[in-house]
């Protein structure tokens, strides 16, 4: 049995655990639960030794483990499938599987007969009809994952841990899944399932364990709870930021998107984004909620013109039939896009403030005026509070919150009509997050229009006049602000 | 009393005070060093590095590398030689035109913005690796020099065009005065105006410069051409000093273009560094050079110390990052 004994993490600023307690038994599927943020993935990267510094205990049969890396939690039998599967498209299946433990005959060559002969055994074990030459690039992506659960069992592990393993397989696939996690349970072996999907979780788990906000909420045996009661263990929450209760009409259309689709660049038949349509209001803050995986952001980027070979759509703004072929368009067009991952979209950390604010608003060839982007930075310091000694700090020394507020006023600067936000308030601290919730209002009542993305729901619940709801690349819902709540939007954001 | 090496204005200047320390150790070991004929001998063959050495560290600043810089000073200063020699002439036409020092001067400058452009173009339409693309235009820029000069110096090309490489002005060489001024308008490009701004926004993140709506192909095509033309200007030194463009002019200068930008401590990896660094790392490497013949050290001596001096430069930079 894998059980954990009050573990807790801390990021700088941020408690990620707070005394999380759990227990995972051996010839069971058990299921942890937790929307984004709630300290899932922090979670398996202590389990798998990628952090080693944390309070608490593992205890691995009875006894206090510690793993200070990756190979001595595989080497203590703890496998991990991850979300997004770790294999080299251009190494053959075998040479993936046996990839770091290779075979090697007495001379210190690589025994290439034996591993595919192994690879074979344990192909047919898990019913993978794959020729163990065949490149890992040419695979589907459920043949894929099972590739890493034969990983998995290559090294003995006791112990597998599946991040969302459905959330890219097909129906066929996911039963091909369920029947092998069937069988390694009758092995014996212990099987740590996280998926948003409430019905796959009450037809192959056992047991449950909540996590919200970095704490166990609850655990117990699926047998005896429903998804109303797990849904409610995963949402409910002891400050209730209030909801926003809009009597407001918006009149004028000021954004239009119609027909949008956007292509897998890979897997060309695939589709990321599926006919989308709607339209954004002046002044109204639209919300787009959708898990992870839902195509949140990579409806953003197309609308910004990141993805001009593998979109189609028709864009409207107030009225004008406009094209983004790239960023510099939408930006002339009066968007503007506050990026998801302020270190490596949004700012130029070895830059100081005061550049980093100007980048959007400069000329391709002129002279630069110092004095001007000082002032303009300085005006947004104050304006914004941002935490600084001077407009000339690297952006690179900042507070996440703060470099936050940098990118909303390198945005702010180029004066926009339509203010794109994914996941604005991503890892900062809860008051840096209630300035910038003020700050989107005001900007709002003063009839800019705020497209926000997220997929944390109070933040929608909070700001939003009306919810879209996405899952799997599609529009699902929408909502108006007083008929929405927290139970509505996961419910609809769930992939079916 | 103690003073710390971490301090940060020893930390700033110093490539300066290497440079200080490796004039002292060379003047120590011979007395012909620091005699101003071998002092302004040095900086006019340092002159030329110098100059392509500035239109390299904007490349580098922006994450790239220009291994062409070489041969398109190869070719550049071949077509400036043979324009002065010969002129052009189109017998097809029945047209001749003969060139003046000024013309030949231009043509060469236009030659090498030609093919930094050619560089960039590759670089930004095809996605093509910096490294990739300008390592052929190495090859294509030598082999162009040797068909052009059928691999026969030009030589004898005037008193007038001799006098650039070879002049002097206000008691200063003119070569120094040419690569002063290079250094001076690069300067003001990364400090004063937003196409500098922009060099260092995409060396430091290109993502976010792109997704800030920069014109990433622009600006990257104006560098690649700056540097090519920067090598041209480095090549109507070499050719004018020799009165004479030899087909391997400028071979494997490259090498020490970047080892000045390295040394003066700008990052390969981009978005840090500056071009008066740069200029300091020439300098070095000049010094270095000359210092290594003065106290007759083999030549092939000479190289592995160069080596040497590159490789500590870049792990004293590399201990000072992790300093921080």
């Amino acid at each position: 049995m894998l059980e954990a004994v009050k573990i807790s993490k801390e990021f700088p600023g941020v408690k990620v655990l707070n005394q999380v307690d759990f227990k995972f038994y051996p010839g069971k599927v058990n299921a942890i639960l937790g929307e984004n943020g709630a300290g899932k993935s922090t979670l398996l990267k202590i389990l798998t030794g990628v952090y080693n510094e944390y309070d608490g205990e593992i205890k691995l049969n009875g006894e206090i483990v510690t793993f200070s890396n990756i190979k001595e939690a595989q080497n203590a039998g703890i496998a991990i499938i991850h979300q997004e599967l770790n294999l080299i498209p251009e190494l053959s299946v075998t040479e993936n599987l046996f990839l770091g433990r290779e075979i090697i005959t007495p001379l210190g060559l690589l025994d290439t007969n034996k591993m595919e002969a192994e690879a074979k055994i344990i192909f047919e074990k898990i019913q993978l009809n794959v020729a163990p030459k065949t490149l890992v690039q040419k695979l589907k992506v459920g043949e894929q994952q099972l590739i890493e659960i034969a990983k998995a069992l290559l090294c003995n592990a006791d112990i597998i841990l599946m991040d969302e393993p459905t959330s890219a397989l097909s129906d066929n696939e996911i039963e091909n899944l369920h029947r092998i996690i069937q069988e390694l349970k009758i092995e014996g072996k212990t099987i740590v399932y996280i998926s948003h999907k409430m019905d796959e979780l009450f037809r192959i788990a056992e047991h449950y364990t909540v996590l919200r906000d970095g704490n166990t909420i609850d655990a117990g045996e699926m047998k005896n709870t429903t998804e109303q009661d797990l849904i409610r263990k995963m949402v409910g929450r002891d400050v209730l930021i209030e909801k926003k209760n809009t009597a407001n009409q918006f009149l004028t259309t000021i954004l239009k998107v119609k027909d949008l689709n956007l292509i897998n660049p890979v897997v060309k038949n695939r589709k990321i984004l599926q006919d989308i349509s709607f339209e954004l209001k002046k002044g109204e803050i639209l919300g787009i909620f959708g898990l992870m995986g839902a195509g949140r952001t990579e409806l953003l980027e197309t609308i910004f013109g990141i993805h001009p070979t593998n979109s189609v759509c028709e864009l409207e703004i107030d009225g004008k039939k406009v094209y983004h072929k790239k960023p510099k368009d939408a930006i002339n067009n009066g968007l503007a896009f506050v990026t998801e991952d302020r270190k490596t979209e949004g700012l130029i950390l070895g830059m100081d403030i005061s550049s980093n604010i100007s980048l959007s608003t400069l000329p391709t060839f002129g002279i630069l005026n110092d004095s001007s982007s000082k002032n303009s930075a300085k005006e947004y310091i104050q304006k914004l509070s941002i935490k600084t000694p001077s407009e000339t700090q690297l952006c690179q020394n900042l507070s996440g919150g703060n470099q936050q507020k940098v990118v909303l006023a390198k945005w702010l600067v180029t004066n926009p009509k339509i203010l794109i936000l994914d996941e604005p308030t991503r890892g900062i601290d809860i008051n840096a997050k209630n300035e910038i919730y003020n700050l989107i209002k005001e900007l709002a009542a003063n009839d800019m229009s705020i497209i926000l993305a997220s997929s944390e729901i109070p933040e929608i619940l909070a700001l939003s006049d009306r919810i879209l709801v996405m899952a799997e690349g599609k529009l699902k819902d929408s909502f108006l602000a007083a008929e929405a709540t927290e139970d509505k939007l996961l419910k609809s954001a769930l992939p079916q | 009393m103690t003073i710390s090496f971490n301090h940060p204005i020893i930390k700033k200047s110093q490539s300066l005070i290497a440079l200080f320390l490796l004039c002292l150790f060379i003047s120590l070991l011979s007395d012909k060093f620091m005699t101003s004929t071998n002092l302004w001998n040095v900086l006019r063959q340092i002159s030329v590095n110098v100059c392509i050495s500035t239109g390299m560290t904007l490349v580098v600043l922006m994450a790239g590398i220009d291994l062409s810089v070489g041969s398109i000073l190869g070719l550049s200063a071949a077509i400036c030689a043979g324009l002065l020699k010969t002129g052009l002439s189109l017998e097809s036409m029945n047209l001749f035109v003969g060139f003046t020092v000024l013309g030949g001067i231009i043509t060469a400058l236009l030659v090498g913005l030609a093919l930094g452009l050619f560089n960039g173009w590759v670089i930004t339409k095809f996605s093509i690796p910096p490294f990739v693309a300008t390592l052929a235009m190495l090859t294509i820029g030598r082999g162009l020099t040797m068909l052009y000069t059928e691999g026969i110096p030009i030589s004898n090309l005037g008193s007038s065009f001799e006098s650039i490489g070879s002049g002097w002005i206000l008691g200063i060489p003119i070569p120094v005065w040419i690569s002063l001024i290079m250094v001076l308008i690069v300067v003001f490009l990364t400090k004063k105006t937003t196409f500098g701004r922009y060099i260092y926004a995409i060396g430091g993140n290109e993502k976010a410069a792109f997704l800030s709506g920069i014109n990433i192909n622009k600006i990257k095509l104006a560098v690649y051409g700056i540097a090519g033309m920067m090598a041209a200007v480095g090549g109507i030194l070499v050719t004018s000093r020799l009165n004479s463009a030899q087909p391997n002019a400028g071979m494997s200068y490259e090498l020490d273009s970047i080892a000045a930008v390295v040394i003066g401590g700008t990052s390969l990896s981009g978005g840090v560094g500056r071009v008066t660094g740069t200029v300091i790392g020439a300098i070095i490497i000049g010094v270095l050079n000359n210092g290594l013949v003065l106290l007759d050290v083999s030549p092939f001596w000479q190289q592995v110390v160069k080596g040497i001096v590159i490789l500590l430069a870049v792990i004293i930079d590399k201990m000072n990052q992790k300093n921080k």
